[in-house]
């Protein structure tokens, strides 16, 4: 057995920092709500697990489905909230709008006001989506943030950048890869990345 | 302002205004020039959400589709590239 004989810098536990003020705002709130009876602790968690169980998984079995069956897509097309529900995806009440991308078209997402997401289909935004440096660069050079991610498009092919600014909430549909032909759901749903729902990167079999 | 004015390939410039308080129209796209893609339906004013009022009446909300040479002087990419942004009818004006 090796001897101990070094000190471990002391690592921090959360009550070392002290709270923000948002923290202790979210703490008031929550608090309050209670206390008048608009929620209960249950009821309040049940919520929080709800959106923590939203994960990529759940767009990329929509996407995956939607390579597979011609008529699914349309519908995932037309209204993304009914298509998830047919597949007992509960997609909340927010709309929710699919765009394809096509061998003329590249749709990227960002939210150059906030941060608006499709969170119910592949849970919470990574910290970039969230950075101004995306939110600003995406709608004025998406050609050179894409290409940041490694993703390079061919000048002969439209990059269309969705702003998210209002009611409605976005998803890509990445094309799927050639080479995949016989392949079944869960092996292509493999292939649809959260980067790829978002419009950053594109499936690739690698 | 429930009834939707505008319809799909209609031509409108996003107003350039500079109200105080809280808009959901980017400070960038004000005064450019773009088309109506879609019209999504009516939603509850966000100017009035913002203050904890009803939102009422709603305001027709459109998909408007801009080019991005349109947008930006010395745009890197190509003449085809576009962006797509959703936008309340109180901001959009008609071109002749």
């Amino acid at each position: 057995m090796t001897v101990h004989n070094h000190i471990h810098p002391h690592q921090q536990d959360i009550e070392d920092t002290p709270f923000t003020e948002k923290m202790l705002l979210a703490q008031a709130v929550e608090e309050l709500i209670i206390k008048k009876g608009l929620t209960s602790p249950e009821k309040l968690r049940e919520q929080i697990e709800f959106l923590d169980s939203r994960e990529p998984a759940i767009g990329a079995r929509l996407v995956a489905q939607s390579w597979l069956d011609p008529v699914f897509k349309q519908e995932l097309l037309d209204s993304v909230n009914q298509a998830a529900h047919k597949i007992g995806i509960d997609t909340g009440e927010v709309p929710i709008q699919a765009v394809e991308n096509t061998d003329k078209i590249h749709n990227v997402i960002v939210c150059t006001l906030c941060s608006c997401y499709p969170r119910m289909l592949i849970g919470l935004p990574p910290d970039w989506y969230k950075s101004r440096e995306y939110r600003s660069r995406t709608v004025r050079e998406p050609r050179e943030v894409l290409k940041e991610f490694g993703t390079r498009i061919s000048d002969e092919i439209e990059i269309c950048v969705h702003d998210s600014t209002a009611d409605l909430r976005y998803i890509v549909l990445p094309l799927r890869p050639k080479g995949t032909r016989s392949w079944n759901i869960d092996r292509l749903a493999k292939l649809v990345t959260r980067d790829s729902m978002i419009g950053v990167s594109q499936a690739s079999i690698q | 302002m429930n009834k939707a004015k505008y319809v799909k390939g209609d031509k409108i410039k996003i107003s350039s205004l500079f109200p105080p308080g809280h808009v959901r129209t980017p400070f960038f796209i004000r005064g450019k020039n773009g088309i109506i893609d879609y019209f999504w339906g009516t939603y509850p004013n966000p100017e009035e959400l913002a203050y904890g009022r009803e939102g009422v009446p709603g305001h027709p909300l459109y998909k408007v589709k801009f080019k991005q040479f349109d947008l930006w002087e010395n745009y890197e990419g190509s003449p085809q590239d576009s962006l797509s942004i959703d936008i309340y009818e109180n901001w959009l004006e008609p071109i002749k």
